[in-house]
């Protein structure tokens, strides 16, 4: 079995389906373009990327880029040539956001109008707001499970949820530590089990 | 515009409830007609999916923005899907009366 597709991120879905051929008598079989494909268009030759960064952007690799990028070029021009349809449709892909915070009432938000910048705070209205970058809390999370109530540290199984695994010996559920359910239980009693 | 708060209690004077997924009640507030409707949170004992079932609770409430103390992984993805704005407040003593006083400036 092959590995399975990472997930693309995207921000900007199109707000619109596809497009259609003028002035063609003939109804031609639609070509089926991905968000990832037109996302890959929209990075490249919309905002002028570099491949490196347009594949960061999307949390790929850089050859996985090219090759969707690729794939995209040459159902734009197979469009063009055969005078087909263009429908935006599925791909592997999920929708991220950009994230601000307000310096007036200490909130955090995100912004849905993903082309436009925000300027606005959503809670309170002010103009005092900022851009948040997630690299300071991401960094604190360790790959350890813990006890939120005696502290029992145990090292993370990958896909074994750390809810799963029970502390030996108060017998209630582990949390990751360093995530803010961690930090809110770190002085409430545990989920005995 | 609706927007969605989670509470801890049915009244205005209910503080902010810092969880999405297993708050205690919804507050959804329409800014026009200055409204405000308590729904109790079915999904409170819920042992797994607690986010995704409120999602589309307040979903299909036709909300626009959701105020609470923290959104789960499932959750934000879901939310930039379905092109409702979150927002986040990291203060567990807040009333649900002053977040809406907040929500009323005139941008």
């Amino acid at each position: 079995m092959p590995r399975p597709k990472r997930i693309r991120r995207m921000t900007n879905p199109p707000h619109f389906k596809g497009f259609r051929p003028i002035g063609l008598m003939e109804k031609n079989q639609p070509i089926v373009i991905n968000y990832e494909e037109y996302e890959a268009i929209r990075l490249s030759d919309f905002e002028l990327y570099g491949q490196v960064e347009a594949a960061q952007v999307m949390s790929v690799s850089r050859p996985t880029y090219a090759r969707i990028y690729e794939s995209a070029r040459r159902k734009v021009a197979q469009a063009f040539v055969q005078g087909k349809p263009i429908v935006f449709e599925g791909g592997k892909v999920y929708f991220d956001s950009e994230w601000y915070s307000c310096n007036t009432c200490g909130c955090w938000f995100n912004h849905i109008e993903k082309d436009k910048e925000a300027t606005y705070c959503a809670l309170c209205g002010s103009t005092q707001i900022e851009h948040y970058s997630e690299n300071s809390t991401a960094n604190a999370i360790d790959d350890i499970c813990i006890c939120p109530k005696c502290g029992f540290e145990k090292e993370h199984q990958p896909g074994f949820p750390c809810n799963q695994e029970i502390c030996p010996t108060c017998k209630c559920r582990m949390v990751r530590k360093g995530m803010p359910h961690h930090n809110r239980m770190r002085n409430k009693n545990c989920q005995k089990i | 515009m609706k927007i969605a708060i989670t509470s801890t209690g049915n009244s205005p004077d209910a503080i902010l409830d810092s969880r999405f997924g297993r708050c205690s009640y919804f507050v959804v507030f329409d800014t026009e007609s200055r409204s405000t409707e308590f729904i109790p949170n079915p999904n409170i004992d819920a042992v797994e999916g607690a986010g995704p079932a409120s999602v589309q609770l307040v979903a299909s409430r036709g909300v626009k923005k959701v105020v609470s103390g923290e959104f789960g992984a499932k959750v934000k993805s879901l939310f930039d899907s379905l092109q409702i704005q979150l927002v986040i407040l990291n203060d567990p003593e807040k009333k649900i009366s002053e977040i809406i006083e907040l929500l009323n400036h005139k941008n």
